[in-house]
């Protein structure tokens, strides 16, 4: 008799060739990349064996140079460099602290700035992809193959404009993101599975321009986000900032140019650095006017003008224990993530506030790209079930809807696990009414102008009815990567008008094409070759999955149903031995139509398999 | 366009109430580690992580999935929502918008406590914000066991119902206390 293979659900029946998946931290100051070899998560460092890329972008007028290089000639190219550039992800002129100290040329573009240098005007998104691309080519290089997908984190508090950004940075890259994760939770999962720690424990992320505090429950097998909070514009920059304007005051200093500017600003982190491990530090440099700068910054200095924005971080940090409905001795350890906790101003706040010593035992700079490792590792499948790990995460902040007077109303309150959806109705005002508008926005206040508007758009067509009578159904759903899509539906009357809208920062898709367009001209790569490896990877991908559920979950199908997806199945086959990647597109869509009821059926099976030997109503 | 928020939100995919989803008999009082049980093992299913190299078929169901187990899950932890669904069995409406008469010595002490936290932001008291906290932790606790008892014991549902929409009202309260700390800091 012959024996069936057995397969889990989400897992190929055959056993696969591993993939080749990486996390990225993009950070503020720095970021890496790391993957999961021989089963243990490690960073890849450069050519050179620096495991840091400086998320530094120079735009010359013949060519862009990333990390190091751009970083050696910021202060001689200020105009050009871009440092820092996340903290303009998803954010507008008006949006961003400090601006006015930022040595660039800026464009207010409707949603997102802009920075216009030699190499003409940059979209945050365009800076951030090409230092992705920077971490694609190096792990693809150490790898030795292309990638099958990328997990990149972003701060835990990054709200929908600045997931949005991120992810298109992503695919700008030639990325095939398999999720956004939230950075305390990539640090919490290399945390948690290097200590096998069970309990609650609080991460402190402190990185270069942001600031979260995410709460855990850490049990086996289980990741689960209690809380989180934080501050999108506060980082360790914020602490330079702080010892710049402290020169600038010491040495009496005439306003700066671009080019003194930045010099002195490095001169700043320089010092900051300096001060974790020494009593005072000596901070020299010649201006552009010839004037020499000799100041010694000491410690105690340090900590007095920087008292304010570490007492700043513990806001949040109170916020997310009361969220959760917890106190400090509830909390096991305090994991300490991002460079700037190596202060030890922060150290000390910390270890006083949750009445412990702070978790050092990872270095905090690699610390997330780990953790992003090993979720890619698992999303690419790689791992058996069984081996790997659930991770329930929360949105940062709530979602909801402008209503009469300005008010909002919250549909999905912050800290709701995602996948997350609410529907709610409306309807309409006046007698006669064909078209409602709505406007979506985030945040937790309860006048719409204190919140963060996220799209707005109008339901046409509404059949004329009396006022009220109309039923519109809003649904609000955020998916696994936190981000959101709005639909409005009415249907009382049988003549349905619906709308579906992606939240943006002002950058269309046409934006991107245009953007990807441009980046294949510069990088001479042929968009149709590109195409066409997308539309394989992605055919094989689905029909490797296919087949997998077939061999698992065939008795779920009758013979009828089971050969219009063998029919598909074959279409698809075929149309992979062609290089048409339209064909290919079509037939991978007409497989994933034909797979609609089965796959539907099969997760009705995995919960009742979940529940067996527990009594169960009609399901 | 305004509702209150323990009536707002339907489950995307409604077929079967939140306790069968999770093999629980309906009842106020929880088996809280027999619902996080079934809670993670059904997540262990559905959950789009499984699903990341799927096909577009399988990742959309897995996200209807975990959606709705995510708002059982919610609804179920929550005693407001949880009571209110359970009464809504019976035939009961906890009725939060139209119902809203309450005890007359409710609504004083609601009248006291809501000064109390006036006070105590003008005054930036934190001390002040945490022992009202205290305070409406015991008086919410306190509510839940009789309407535990009231629904579970007595089947008196009329009655959980009147004590549900009071709860209600501390909730609200327990919002603004939230809202008063972030003004404070």
């Amino acid at each position: 008799m012959a024996l069936l293979q057995i397969s889990e659900p989400g897992q190929s029946a055959a056993p696969h060739e591993h993939r080749l998946a990486v996390g990225i931290d993009l950070g503020t100051t720095n970021s890496l990349v790391a993957t999961v070899r021989s089963g243990a998560a490690t960073v890849l460092p450069d050519a050179q064996g620096r495991p840091l890329l400086p998320s530094i972008v120079r735009y010359g007028k013949s060519k862009v140079e990333v990390g190091y290089p751009a970083q050696a000639r910021q202060s001689e190219d200020p105009q050009n460099t871009i440092v820092s550039v996340k903290r303009f992800m998803g954010r507008g002129v008006k949006d961003v602290d400090h601006l006015q100290n930022a040595p660039y040329d800026f464009v207010d573009a409707p949603g997102m700035l802009q920075i216009r240098t030699a190499a003409g005007v940059k979209s945050p998104v365009e800076v951030s992809a090409d230092i992705l691309k920077v971490l694609r080519e190096r792990a693809e290089a150490s790898l030795g193959g292309s990638l099958s997908g990328a997990v990149i984190t972003v701060p835990a508090y990054f709200d929908e404009a600045q997931r949005q950004a991120t992810k298109d940075a992503g695919k700008l890259a030639g990325l095939n993101v398999l999720r956004l994760l939230n950075e305390p939770t990539a640090a919490a999962i290399a945390y948690g599975l290097d200590n096998a720690s069970e309990g609650i424990f609080a991460v402190y992320d402190l990185g270069g321009g942001t600031f979260d505090l995410s709460i855990l429950r850490l049990s086996k097998g289980v990741f689960e986000v209690v809380a989180t909070s934080g501050d999108s514009m506060l980082g360790g920059d914020d602490f330079d900032q702080r010892v710049f304007c402290w020169i600038v005051e010491e040495a009496n200093l005439a306003p700066l140019s671009a080019r003194d500017m930045r010099l002195l600003l490095v001169k700043a982190r320089e010092a900051k650095e300096y001060l974790t491990v020494h009593e005072q530090a000596n901070i020299t440099a010649r201006l552009s006017s010839g004037e020499i700068v000799d100041v010694t910054l000491d410690s105690a200095t340090f900590c007095r003008i920087t008292q304010t924005l570490v007492q700043k971080t513990l806001v949040p940090v109170r916020k997310a224990l009361r969220d959760a409905g917890l106190t400090v001795q509830e909390i096991l350890g305090v994991v300490m993530v991002g460079g700037a906790t190596r202060m030890p101003q922060i150290q000390r706040a910390v270890a006083e506030f949750f009445k412990r010593d702070p978790l050092n035992n990872l270095d905090p700079d690699k610390v997330v790209a780990l953790g992003a490792a090993m979720q890619a590792n698992v999303l690419a499948g790689n791992k058996p079930q069984g081996e790997d790990w659930l991770l329930l995460d929360v949105i940062p902040l709530s979602l909801g809807v402008e209503t009469m007077g300005g008010l909002v109303e919250k549909i999905i309150p912050r800290n709701t696990t995602i996948p997350a959806g609410r529907a709610q109705e409306f309807t309409t005002f006046k007698d006669g009414q064909t078209a409602m508008s709505f406007h979506i926005v985030q945040g937790e206040r309860e006048l719409v102008s204190d919140c963060r508007s996220l799209a707005r758009f109008e339901l046409k067509g509404l059949p004329p009815m009396a006022a009220g009578a109309a039923r519109v159904r809003v649904t609000y759903q955020v998916d696994a990567d936190g981000l959101l899509s709005v639909t409005a539906r009415e249907n009382t009357t049988g003549a349905e008008a619906s709308v579906t809208v992606k939240p943006s920062y002002g950058l269309a898709d046409a934006d991107i094409e245009r953007m990807l367009r441009d980046s294949f001209e510069h990088a001479k790569e042929d968009v149709h070759a590109r195409a066409l490896t997308e539309a394989r990877v992605d055919a094989q991908r689905l029909l490797d999955a296919t087949q997998s559920a077939l061999a698992a979950d065939a008795q779920l199908l009758n013979a009828e149903e089971r050969s219009a997806i063998e029919r598909a199945l074959a279409a698809l086959k075929a149309a992979l031995g062609g290089s048409d990647h339209r064909a290919i597109k079509h037939s991978t869509d007409a497989l994933n139509r034909a797979t609609e009821e089965f796959a539907a059926r099969r997760m009705d099976h995995g919960i009742r398999r979940a529940l067996a030997g527990k009594k169960i109503g009609s399901l | 366009m305004s509702r209150t928020s323990a009536a707002a939100g339907k489950a995307l995919t409604s077929s079967g109430n939140h306790f069968e989803l999770f093999g629980l008999q309906p009842a106020f009082a929880l088996d809280t580690e027999a619902l996080e049980r079934a809670y993670r093992d059904i997540q262990s299913q559905v959950h789009p992580d499984r699903f990341a190299q799927a096909g577009d078929a399988e990742r959309r169901a897995s996200l209807q999935w975990t959606t709705r187990v995510n708002e059982a899950y919610r609804t179920l932890k929550n005693p407001v929502q949880r009571a209110s669904l359970i009464l809504s069995l019976h035939g009961v409406d906890v009725a939060f918008e139209t119902n809203t008469a309450m005890p007359a010595q409710f609504l004083m002490q609601q009248m006291e406590l809501r000064e109390t936290l006036e006070d105590a932001v003008k005054r930036k008291d934190l001390c002040g914000l945490q022992s009202l906290q205290k305070k409406l932790d015991e008086d919410k606790a306190s509510l839940a066991q009789q309407i535990g008892q009231a629904i579970d014991e007595q089947k008196d549902y009329p009655r959980a119902a009147g004590l549900v929409r009071e709860l209600q009202f501390l909730e609200k309260l327990e919002s603004e206390i939230d809202s008063a700390y972030e003004t404070i800091e």
